[in-house]
């Protein structure tokens, strides 16, 4: 069969062609004029005498002697101890993905096996909890955390987002479980292992490709949110998107935007990384809800 | 399995779920019709050399037994619900007498906080999701023709608008359509309005918000529908270009009926997500121009004095929300689960 690309006619190559690169322009683009212009100062990023500044840094030369200047980095991370609030990331998004991942394999295998009607309630149940606005949960918690002095801590903030987490882990791990055949636990169970031995004889060394994938999700989940932390943590505490927010409210208005700028861009580093080598399994992770439901 | 085995496996996860998604809904419920006590307040005369003034102090321990009493609050039933802030009865029944036409009355009533965020969530959900549906089944179209090394590309760069946070997502646009941004001075220019700026008016402050809303959310759409049209039957694609279909027909009578499953799925989580729309709002700035149901409640959580019922009010009317917007979803679903059997 021949390709059906070469029977295409040239006016709608050159259609195709423009329009895919006009969305690579209209996604991409944005990302990489923020990282340039994040080694601007702050009178070229925000030009208002000529745009072309922002391309060739004509007021950061005359600055700082080069086109490029690492003041906005330099002012967020030693002069706003951006690092700490890194840190803080780092820390809640391993403990999210690891207790969610945990107790979520526990709970969408049994959900798997079980076979029983009841399954379909609780996952309409977990579907509704993931529609909910995650700031009207946070309005019920506040009251609860002040009395009982739990306010503005990091295990907090990482066991809201753990139990925030579970109906998306659910649905996914689920699903996944489900394209695992079940004779494998029932084989093991035949040959005399409890439930939980078959689970964790047979299923688990084969359940890491799922498990990745949902755990690359719960990553996301933590690693992105700002309702919750911005919230439930002091200012000690806050992880890196809550401090973004916080340096429009602050620096902002002292004309250090560049702070806010190179922090972004220090934020969205990982991520890129990240896509980089996890592709594959995002992009799966994405459908496999889809083509499931 | 047994029960009981799915019960210890399903313990720690229906725990969370318990504490953290379900007590949360009743402690909001609760808050909505329960108000803090005021403090008990003491009025006492003082009489000194010159003359005497009543002076009024808060009586500590009556305060605090009271709060030990009743620790819930002063029941206020629909009190808060119906106040200025939220439910407006009292508003809206002036607006509708008084206003001679159903547009009068609307202009009326989005002058109302409650109704202007609920006019704003609505509209962003219901504008952003059809558009970036289309958009992004466009994009799946398009990439799907070209060359395999180029997909993969191109999956890569369409992937980064929806990964990054919300809130950086929202900067990074709202930084370039600042007035004094590239696109900012492009679309002034455009304009040929020198002093245009986008973050002033109400009306272009939402269309911004609404294209950051398919800009972020179309990447979703684009590779589901990607993965999608990797399925398409080839042989109902053949037969139909025999039969003489032309391109635009074999989209529209192949292509997309296979891809109807998944841009339901694709609406489905659009709507879910965009009505909760609250971190461009944040990034843009633009509290002034639009509220959304979850910023008005973030307003009332992060203000100097925390207004917790308002707030717990407030998400009581957005849970609701929810529940109408996915209730032709669990219809649906219930009557498959009757009827299939499952």
């Amino acid at each position: 069969m021949s390709n059906p690309i070469d029977r295409r006619p040239l006016g709608l190559k050159i259609g195709l062609w423009i329009f895919v690169g006009l969305w690579f322009l209209i996604a991409a683009f944005p990302f990489f004029w923020t990282v340039w212009g994040s080694f601007k100062v702050e009178l070229d990023f925000f030009s208002i005498a000529d745009w072309t500044n922002a391309i060739f840094g004509r007021n950061t030369e005359d600055a700082y002697g080069r086109p490029f200047a690492g003041a906005g980095y330099n002012g967020a991370f030693v002069q706003e101890a951006f690092w700490q609030n890194a840190i803080n990331t780092t820390i809640v998004c391993v403990c999210v993905v690891t207790i969610s991942l945990t107790i979520g394999t526990l709970g969408g295998y049994a959900l798997s096996r079980s076979g029983r009607k009841y399954v379909f309630w609780l996952l309409i149940t977990a579907l509704m909890f993931r529609a909910l606005p995650q700031v009207t949960l946070v309005s019920g918690y506040l009251p609860v955390f002040f009395d009982w002095n739990v306010w503005g801590y990091l295990p907090t903030a990482i066991i809201v987002l753990v139990a925030i987490n579970q109906p998306f882990t659910l649905w996914m791990l689920h699903s996944f479980f489900e394209s695992i055949p079940k004779d494998l636990d029932e084989a093991a169970k035949v040959d005399g292992c409890t439930q939980f031995q078959a689970f964790r004889h047979v299923i688990i060394p084969v359940m890491w490709p799922g498990v990745i994938t949902t755990g690359l999700f719960s990553f996301l989940l933590a690693y992105n949110d700002f309702i919750v932390t911005s919230l439930i943590l002091n200012e000690g505490n806050r992880t890196m998107v809550p401090q973004i927010a916080a340096f429009l409210g602050t620096t902002y208005t002292e004309g250090n935007v560049m702070f806010a700028v190179a922090a972004v861009v220090s934020a969205t580093v990982p991520l890129f990384i990240l896509v980089m080598f996890f592709q594959r399994q995002i992009v799966s992770g994405l459908t496999a809800g889809a083509v499931k439901g | 399995m047994r029960h009981s085995t799915f019960f210890w496996f399903f313990a720690p996860t229906a725990a969370a779920m318990l504490l953290f998604i379900f007590f949360p809904i009743v402690s909001i419920v609760t808050q909505s019709i329960f108000v803090p006590h005021e403090a008990v307040l003491i009025e006492s005369e003082n009489c000194g050399p010159f003359g005497c003034k009543i002076e009024t102090t808060v009586d500590q321990s009556a305060t605090e037994q009271l709060r030990r009493e009743k620790p819930l609050g002063r029941f206020a039933g629909t009190e808060i619900y119906t106040d200025r802030n939220h439910l407006a009865f009292g508003e809206v029944g002036e607006a509708w007498r008084a206003s001679e036409s159903l547009g009068a009355f609307f202009s009326e009533l989005v002058d109302l906080p409650f109704y202007r965020a609920m006019a704003f969530t609505l509209t962003y959900t219901f504008v952003c999701t059809p558009f970036l549906i289309m958009l992004g089944f466009a994009v799946a179209v398009a990439v799907n023709s070209l060359h395999a090394r180029l997909k993969g590309l191109m999956i890569f760069f369409s992937l980064l608008p929806m990964i990054v946070p919300p809130l950086i997502g929202a900067l990074v646009l709202f930084w370039m359509i600042d007035s004094r941004g590239v696109l900012g001075q492009l679309i002034s220019f455009l304009a040929a309005d020198p002093g245009l700026s986008l973050k002033a008016s109400t009306p272009l402050v939402w269309i911004s918000l609404i294209v950051y809303g398919i800009w972020s959310s179309a990447p979703f759409a684009f590779v589901v529908f990607y993965a999608g049209l990797q399925t398409v039957p080839q042989d109902t694609l053949e037969s139909a270009q025999i039969d003489g279909a032309t391109r635009w027909q074999q989209i529209r009578y192949v292509v997309i009926p296979h891809l109807a499953p998944l841009m339901t799925f694709v609406a489905l989580i659009q709507l879910m997500d965009n009505f909760r729309v609250l971190e461009p709002i944040i990034g843009f700035q633009a509290e002034a121009h639009a509220q959304s149901l979850s910023s008005f409640i973030l307003t009332d959580l992060s203000g100097e004095t925390q207004q917790l019922s308002s707030a717990a009010t407030t998400s009581v009317l957005t849970i609701i929300g929810v529940a109408i917007l996915l209730s032709p979803v669990l219809v649906r679903t219930w009557r498959d689960f009757r009827g299939g059997g499952h």
